[in-house]
């Protein structure tokens, strides 16, 4: 086993407080999450209140660990919907061909042709904005840019003898796509995780500061900025908070996506070293 | 006593590799190799890969390729020692003093520039001449090296000329700044064999003729005894035995020299005709969107037990063939019968039957075997996917098959990566015939391989056809391979089939002119064979 580079051990280790105090959010914030905790607002930071409280006096640091926990259940959830649905889709039209491969492709060019955030904002402005809806809307338009790239990589492979050798032997689609192309494709699709995750936090928080996402009381990151924006032109820094943790955590989750690709380009049998 | 131009000495080459799951460490590449070339003179370096012959040869314009560093010796170039130039010293040297040609021609060129521009690119970097006596040289070395239209060709692209004509343009690029070094990397390993004689009979004119010395790198001995004064043999990096050509091949003082020299050595007992397990009638086939009939009205057959040998130049439509008979290119008229059923024209409409029956190894084993995939899975998919085999009974199956390759225990578990070239053509070998097929074949399926491990794979595949009764159709351009292991052979031109019946029939004269020319183009381990070929042959290959 290689040392684990310094990189990925602070990415591994923000990663994880991230994720932790997502999951065990009801646990670790001092104050309730909808809780005003004081009188007047935007109070600076205390030991009571460790980042301040908020435009609503709630207690700023409960906030965004509430926050978190909305933004990156949503987020995560919409990533792995999109892989899910963009690899498999990406790779049969790549092993398949013919008119599926051509239907699904501009399919995805004519998504592709409106601006995702458009489109998710007319889509909700209909629906009924809840949980479901919002990672059902964000996992199938993050899935027309997945869908792209894993074709792409699995037309590379597709041509491959040993891809050729499995169909000469008569092996279904399935076999084909699961056993021949994945473990092959994964290297690039690790990659785009990392980075599909953190625009799906952005989005989130995007469409949320727009109004269109997370309905309060319910915090998530962007809500929390859009809440506390205001307090900016009276120099009050608690917009700020969210950003900074948007961004701690964008790097953090790339640092380790790197760091996995590296080692699985360097596996056994990985194509290069 | 002539002068000596370059003379090595010591030589040792190191690189750092990076292993999987190891600490990268330091590996010795080249050790304490000398050896010396006079003005003028050809110096055949010649070795399996990984001997260091591209190695040493690119050590006398003082570089390493790809992380590998000389670390000792001393490469003494025109009276000087040209390892302790700075780069200024280097960048005057190469391209100038030395130049190289490379093995792909294809890859080395630029594909979107002028074939003129590049050949005397180096000539004028160096402000040897100007433009327009640059151009009047390039024009005089394609003229020489006997390219079609010298005037014009220069105006060409790349892809515009066939690769043996690349490879000439090539030469002609390294002559052009007439140094006093050429290294040759392999220039005809790519090309047919056909061409191939072409390229060699004007690289040896030009080499005469301009009185430049050369180091040609081969893993050919047959090729390098047409060019060269001396050979150099190398083995992992070491030298093996250096002498006159002749000498070498005459009479050899080292076993490994010998067995170089005696390859191919396989004697096979061509076998009576019988009923055919496989019928090719009438088959012609093109490819989708074009109007140019790949094959056509092709009709062979291949008896069980039996191997049939398709040869023919690139483009003459052998893998073709094997492509309409798998099914994977359907034919567009003609019939293919396979073990008295009729086989439907596409691969998707096959019963499991018949792709049970018919397996296919290929050419490059890297590529035929997923590489996130261990020997095991690889050998015990078809067990699994034809007879149904899981667990234990899988597991012993694919062990008794790889004993049947001669692969010992431990490699069950290996990674592609972790196996050696023949190693992994041996593990394609045994997945083919997990399926128990009535027929294999075999596209190619020697021509990546050193002339020694080719050799392990042929007799292991005749051994095999005599254990389990397994008929090849066997495709290559290497004649060499055809005599070893043929029982019929079919030559095909440019999608015919020109000539076709027993070995020792198809093989004893009369011969129509291209089986002559491809006959007679087979390097033969013979001093002035090449001058012998060009003046009694009587038409040119396709691909000039």
């Amino acid at each position: 086993m290689r040392r684990i580079p310094i990189s990925a051990l602070i990415g591994l280790f923000f990663t994880a407080l991230f994720f932790l105090s997502a999951i065990f959010a009801d646990f670790i914030a001092p104050y309730g999450m909808a809780e005003v905790v004081s009188n007047s607002i935007w109070d600076p930071m205390s030991r009571d209140h460790l980042l301040g409280t908020d435009a609503l006096g709630r207690d700023m640091l409960s906030r965004m660990i509430y926050g978190g926990q909305t933004t990156i259940y949503i987020a995560t959830l919409a990533t792995i919907l999109s892989f899910t649905l963009g690899s498999v889709l990406g790779f049969t039209a790549a092993t398949l061909g013919g008119w599926i491969d051509q239907a699904l492709s501009r399919l995805v060019d004519l998504v592709m042709s409106v601006p995702s955030l458009i489109l998710a904002l007319v889509v909700l402005s209909v629906m009924p904005v809840s949980t479901t809806i919002l990672i059902l809307v964000m996992g199938l338009l993050d899935s027309t840019r997945v869908f792209r790239l894993s074709r792409a990589v699995a037309v590379d492979i597709t041509v491959m003898d040993y891809v050729e050798a499995a169909r000469l032997r008569g092996e279904g689609t399935r076999w084909i796509v699961f056993r021949e192309i994945l473990p092959n494709a994964l290297s690039p699709l690790v990659a785009e995780l990392g980075l599909r995750f953190i625009f799906a936090v952005l989005f989130i928080s995007t469409l949320s500061f727009l109004g269109l996402g997370v309905q309060p009381p319910l915090a998530d990151w962007g809500g929390i900025v859009k809440e506390n924006k205001e307090g900016l032109v009276y120099g009050i820094p608690a917009a700020l908070v969210p950003a900074v943790a948007i961004a701690a955590l964008a790097i953090s989750v790339n640092l380790v996506a790197d760091w996995v690709l590296n080692r699985t380009t360097s596996l056994k049998g990985g194509r290069g070293a | 006593m002539p002068e000596t131009l370059l003379d090595i000495k010591n030589l040792k080459i190191e690189a750092t590799v990076y292993p999987p799951g190891e600490d990268p460490h330091d590996i010795t590449i080249v050790e304490g190799v000398s050896v010396g070339l006079e003005g003028g003179k050809v110096l055949g370096l010649i070795g399996e890969s990984g001997a260091g012959k591209s190695t040493i040869g690119l050590s006398a314009m003082a570089y390493g390729r790809g992380g590998v560093r000389i670390t000792g010796g001393e490469v003494t170039l025109n009276g000087r020692d040209i390892l302790k130039l700075g780069p200024k010293g280097l960048r005057g040297l190469r391209g100038r003093e030395v130049t190289y040609v490379a093995q792909s021609a294809a890859a080395s060129f630029n594909p979107a520039k002028r074939l003129m521009e590049q050949v005397i690119e180096a000539t004028l970097k160096h402000g040897l001449c100007g433009r327009s006596e640059a151009e009047a040289r390039a024009v005089k070395l394609f003229r020489k090296l006997g390219l079609p239209n010298p005037e014009t060709i220069g105006n060409r692209y790349p892809h515009q000329v066939s690769g043996g004509q690349l490879q000439r343009v090539m030469t002609a690029m390294a002559l052009c700044p007439e140094p006093s070094l050429v290294i040759f990397d392999e220039p005809t390993t790519a090309l047919d064999v056909t061409t191939q004689i072409d390229v060699l009979a004007a690289i040896k004119e030009a080499i005469r003729d301009t009185g430049v010395a050369a180091l040609y790198i081969t893993h050919d001995l047959a090729v390098v005894a047409q060019v060269s004064d001396h050979i150099l043999v190398l083995r992992n990096g070491n030298k093996v035995e250096y002498g006159p050509v002749k000498q070498i091949i005459e009479d050899p003082h080292e076993d490994y020299t010998r067995a170089l020299v005696s390859v191919r050595s396989i004697d096979h007992e061509e076998k009576k005709p019988a009923e055919p397990v496989l019928r090719v009638d009438n088959v012609t086939a093109r490819y989708k969107g074009t109007n140019f009939d790949v094959l056509s009205n092709v009709s062979v057959d291949v008896a069980p037990g039996q191997t049939l040998a398709i040869v023919g130049e690139s483009g003459s439509g052998k893998s073709t063939l094997a492509r309409a008979i798998t099914g994977l290119l359907p034919p567009s008229a003609g019939r293919i019968t396979f073990a008295g059923r009729t086989l439907t024209p596409d691969l998707k409409t096959r019963s499991k039957d018949d792709l049970r029956e018919l397996q296919m190894i290929y050419q490059m084993a890297d590529v035929a075997m997923n590489p996130r995939q261990t020997v095991g899975t690889i050998i015990g998919r078809p067990l699994e996917f034809y007879f149904g085999l899981r667990g234990e009974e899988k597991h012993k199956r694919v062990q008794e098959l790889l004993d049947q390759i001669e692969m010992g225990k431990g490699f069950i578990d290996r990674y592609p990566a972790e196996l050696s070239g023949g190693q992994k053509q041996r593990v394609c070998i045994a997945r083919a015939l997990a399926a128990k097929p009535k027929l294999i074949i075999c596209d190619e399926v020697t021509s990546a391989l050193d002339p020694l491990v080719a050799d392990g794979i042929l007799k292991l595949l005749l051994e095999l056809q005599a254990q389990e009764g397994v008929a090849y159709l066997f495709i290559t351009h290497d004649l060499a391979t055809v005599k070893a292991i043929a029982d019929s052979i079919a030559v095909m031109y440019r999608g015919k089939v020109v000539r076709y019946g027993p070995k020792t029939q198809v093989l004893t004269p009369p011969f129509d002119d291209y089986t002559d020319l491809l006959l007679s183009s087979v390097p033969e381990m013979r001093l002035g064979w090449l001058e012998h070929v060009i003046e009694t042959r009587k038409m040119e290959s396709a691909g000039n």
